[in-house]
């Protein structure tokens, strides 16, 4: 199954390369720069041709300062047509990486009958070739991506630390960083920079759309994870780190489930930070679609049980003690009725007898609550903001549920402790003040 | 030598009259994909997503494979192209939904979720390629090629298709063009008109989706995506109505995929998509540079003359005020030394406003070195000193500011102040029509102190 050589070696390499990738990343989404990350891991093409024609080396420092120059060319570019043209900036952007990187295609389309630039090879990566092309260092065979992926790692981890502050200033309020002589130009043009080195040094490993999924989907997880930097920069490392060993178990397993061979890291890698996403998407505690759904339902659950209860006092009222369920249709309809009943009855507020519902002496108290509070704003809106009595009742029906305490009192006061509501319904009084 | 100049020369200009069938075939549908992107793309700008179509053409390859493997799963060991492009379609079109449906419900805002869609979907495809390319006839099926595109091995079905997608484009454009203009300039008024909001970006998209489809194969991934976004960010620059925007966006996309699809016939190696492309940017930077509406040119030349008109008017005013303060009789002149120490002229700048002026016929040069108003430069001077010491009364009046610190405002509002405001604020200060005469200086004026003018009050 597993060679723990070869196997360990990608795993090791395509964990480096998130690492490098997720610490300028995460400064990418929170600059809403993301598809600033995909311009430039295109347009590093034609400088890795130019540097490459110029070197005649296809490693080594010329490529990476071309790579780097192309970067903050991309950066520069579509600033200048943004300001000077007028163009929606994602247009603008779209301009300079597609033409940039149509212009490293023909370049290295017409260098190919000199050297081994494939262009396949910049779209998908090889992570699974990259143990058989070693360096040594101290003695130890080391892959020669691995090397150069652990320097840009610890590189762009040195520019996080160091400049942590700038970044975060210049992020967060590019206004307050120019007070504080921070140039929010030089951070923009650093993290571009650092984006264009990181892409370069992963573009054999992994190519170059999926140095987007590292650099953007692990922070862009993080991001609904974790509401301070320092959290959100330390979780997309980890969500990064996690997605390739994850990435690299699916590419290797996976397949074999159907009877093929072993398919690309990079690409499942890709969707490993996906899969994440999308659990991130879902079960996020405070941005999760799941949980913000749940609390949604859980309002709403509360609401029905306050109507219930509300609609029970006005029949007590009229004098229906014991209420048959097909007098409350309305409030009773559906799932979510049944279940604010089934709810109301297990908190002991109804008792189910015979002939229908009735509330319980804690359900006649909390509903008198309902009711006051509802009969207060019917007062206090036609009192004091004159409005007509027959208009009332469906604002007075939403305030009910959100006023506390302290609010009925005031209201109280304001109607000047009135007796009956609009409707001629009596108000019912505080419990604690009968007690 | 000139034998093989004229041998090309022959062969350009058998692919220019499109005398070869491939080449007919190869550029015409080129060109009618390059009209319906553009059309489509001009929308999509408007709507500001323009990079939609980039998240739409990565996330067709997962959908590709997929259907790829159905097709190996019902026996067709033959490239089925309907097929594939369904299964293109289909997955584009969930990358673009998400996007929508996801953007607004959490903080991540639409850009990271137009990458997080690009790459995640990307990624997956890949993992899927690399499965399907060990089935037997994954070679043949041409599923890299959506990829790269393969503009030059085009055949009769592949530009059906793309006919077929670009008719469809047009109509559609077409029938609905009213309500994507609503769309695309206020979405709550066409809510407001009864329109189905959700539908037409449904529809407006579908269509960026399924011209991403058909192109994929003929430039390419990442070059569907330029001609989805150049042409019509080029046509901005030439006017500012939608309706030719919509012409010369669909234009330009067409005469650069043509361009772009000829030239790769002549020179068989340079890739068909990147050469489009390349064309394509060549005429945006034309655009940019020389268009009418937003053009640096046109901007420059705007600018220049305002300019000149501000220097002109900071001459006629500064010749008024000295004439005024030194109290001479008609005409109106003063001295060239004068002028020079009124204000802080840029190097040149004196001479060029007297070029100026007296080319238009407000001044004229006099005896003794001095410039003269002419009657028309009389006027016009009288109204500029008007509107700036209107500014300044009501600067001084309404704004609390002190008479010597109002000149340099004043200075900077007098060539902007249109007639309306200037009865305004004659108005606002005296109660009047507007037809006061020249209010008199609130501050001292530069002129008469300078030695050797007359004095003010003097004499």
């Amino acid at each position: 199954m597993l060679n723990w050589h070869t196997d360990g070696w990608i795993i090791v390499t395509g964990v480096l390369c998130a690492v490098a990738c997720a610490l300028p990343g995460a400064f990418l989404v929170l600059r809403k720069q993301s598809m600033m990350g995909d311009a430039i891991s295109h347009s590093v093409l034609p400088g890795i041709a130019g540097a490459f024609f110029l070197s005649g080396s296809r490693a080594g420092p010329a490529v990476f300062l071309g790579a780097a120059g192309a970067g903050v060319l991309t950066a520069y570019l579509t600033e200048w047509i943004r300001g000077k043209g007028r163009v929606d900036e994602g247009a603008a952007m779209g301009v300079v990486f597609t033409s940039l990187f149509a212009l490293g295609l023909v370049m290295m389309v017409s260098a190919a009958d000199k050297v081994d630039l494939d262009p396949s090879c910049v779209l998908y990566g090889a992570l699974e070739l990259t143990p058989l092309d070693t360096v040594s260092i101290l003695g130890w065979r080391v892959p020669r991506a691995a090397a150069i992926l652990a320097c840009v790692a610890v590189g762009n981890a040195a520019l996080t630390v160091l400049m942590f502050k700038e970044l975060r200033i210049a992020s967060f309020d590019p206004a307050l960083s120019s007070l504080m002589r921070i140039n929010p130009r030089v951070v923009h043009y650093a993290i571009m920079t650092s984006v264009a080195v990181t892409t370069v040094a992963a573009f054999e490993s992994v190519g170059n759309v999926l140095v987007v999924a590292m650099l953007i989907v692990p922070a862009a997880t993080a991001s609904l994870l974790v509401s301070r930097l320092s959290a959100m920069l330390w979780v997309s490392v980890g969500l990064a780190a996690l997605s390739a060993v994850l990435g690299h178990a699916g590419a290797v397993f996976l397949p074999r489930l159907a009877g093929f061979a072993s398919t690309g890291t990079a690409g499942s890698m890709a969707a490993a930070a996906g899969l994440l996403f999308v659990a991130g998407l879902l079960l996020s505690p405070s941005q999760g679609l799941l949980p913000r759904a749940a609390r949604r339902l859980w309002l709403r659950l509360s609401l029905r049980c306050d109507d219930l209860l509300a609609e029970l006092a006005r029949l007590d009222e009229q004098g229906v003690r014991h209420v048959p369920l097909s007098r409350l249709a309305h409030e009773h309809s559906g799932a979510l009725g049944r279940f604010a009943m089934a709810r109301l009855r297990v908190s002991g507020f109804v008792r189910r007898s015979a002939d229908g519902v009735s509330l319980s002496t804690t359900g006649v108290q909390r509903a008198a609550l309902i009711l006051r509070a509802h009969r207060l704003w019917e007062s206090y809106l036609v009192q004091e903001l004159a409005s007509r009595p027959d208009h009332v009742h469906g604002q007075a029906h939403v305030l009910e549920h959100i006023t506390d305490k302290e609010m009925r009192d005031r209201l109280a006061s304001a109607v000047a402790a009135a007796q009956h509501d609009p409707h001629g319904k009596q108000i019912p009084t505080e419990p604690d003040a009968t007690r | 030598m000139t034998l093989i100049a004229d041998e090309f020369a022959g062969e350009a200009w058998r692919v220019i009259l499109l005398q070869d069938y491939n080449t007919r075939l190869v550029t015409l549908s080129a060109m009618a994909l390059g009209a319906s992107c553009g059309l489509v793309g001009a929308f999509m700008m408007l709507r500001k997503r323009a990079l939609l179509g980039d998240a739409a053409a990565h996330a067709a390859l997962p959908g590709l494979c997929l259907a790829f493997f159905v097709g190996v799963a019902g026996g067709l060991v033959e490239k089925s192209t309907p097929l594939l492009l369904l299964g293109a379609f289909v997955s584009a079109a969930l990358g673009a939904l998400f996007v929508v449906v996801i953007s607004g419900r959490t903080r991540l805002k639409e850009d990271t979720l137009l990458g997080v869609v690009l790459s995640v979907f990307f990624g997956v495809g890949v993992a899927l390629l690399g499965v399907a390319q060990q089935l037997p006839g994954a070679q043949a099926s041409g599923l890299e090629s959506f990829i790269y595109g393969k503009v030059a091995s085009m055949v009769l079905q592949d530009a059906v298709w793309i006919g077929g997608a670009c008719g469809l484009v047009c109509l559609a454009c077409t029938l609905l063009y009213k309500e994507f203009t609503l769309l695309c300039f206020d979405p709550a008024f066409a809510r407001g008109q009864g329109l189905n909001v959700r539908w037409l970006d449904a529809s407006l998209m579908a269509l960026v989706v399924l011209v991403t489809c058909v192109g994929l194969q003929a430039v390419g991934l990442i070059l569907i995506v330029a001609l989805l976004v150049i042409p019509p960010a080029a046509a901005r620059f030439w006017t500012d109505r939608l309706a030719p925007l919509l012409f010369i966006s669909a234009a330009l996309g067409a005469i650069s995929a043509a361009m772009g699809a000829m030239i790769s016939a002549l020179l068989p190696k340079a890739p068909s998509g990147a050469v489009i492309v390349l064309c394509a940017a060549g005429f945006f930077c034309l655009s940019m540079l020389l268009g009418p509406a937003r053009g640096l040119l046109a901007r420059w030349r705007e600018r220049r003359a305002f300019v000149r008109s501000v220097r002109q008017e900071h001459l006629l005013r500064a010749v008024f005020e000295w004439h005024e303060a030194a109290g001479g009789d008609a005409p109106h002149a003063a001295p060239l030394d004068a002028l020079r120490s009124a204000r802080r002229w840029s190097r040149g700048g004196l001479a060029a406003a007297i070029r100026q002026a007296v080319g238009s016929g407000f001044a004229v040069h006099l005896s003794g070195g001095r410039i003269g108003l002419t009657p028309e430069g009389l006027t016009k001077a009288r109204e500029l000193v008007r509107r700036h010491r209107l500014w300044e009364a009501y600067l001084i009046h309404h704004a609390d500011i002190d008479p010597t610190h109002v000149d340099r405002p004043a200075d900077e509002l007098e060539h902007v102040l249109g007639p309306e405001m200037t009865a305004r604020l004659s108005a606002a200060l005296f109660g009047g029509e507007g037809t006061q005469p020249v209010p008199p200086s609130p501050h001292a004026l530069p002129g008469p102190h300078v030695d050797g003018g007359p004095n003010r009050g003097g004499l």
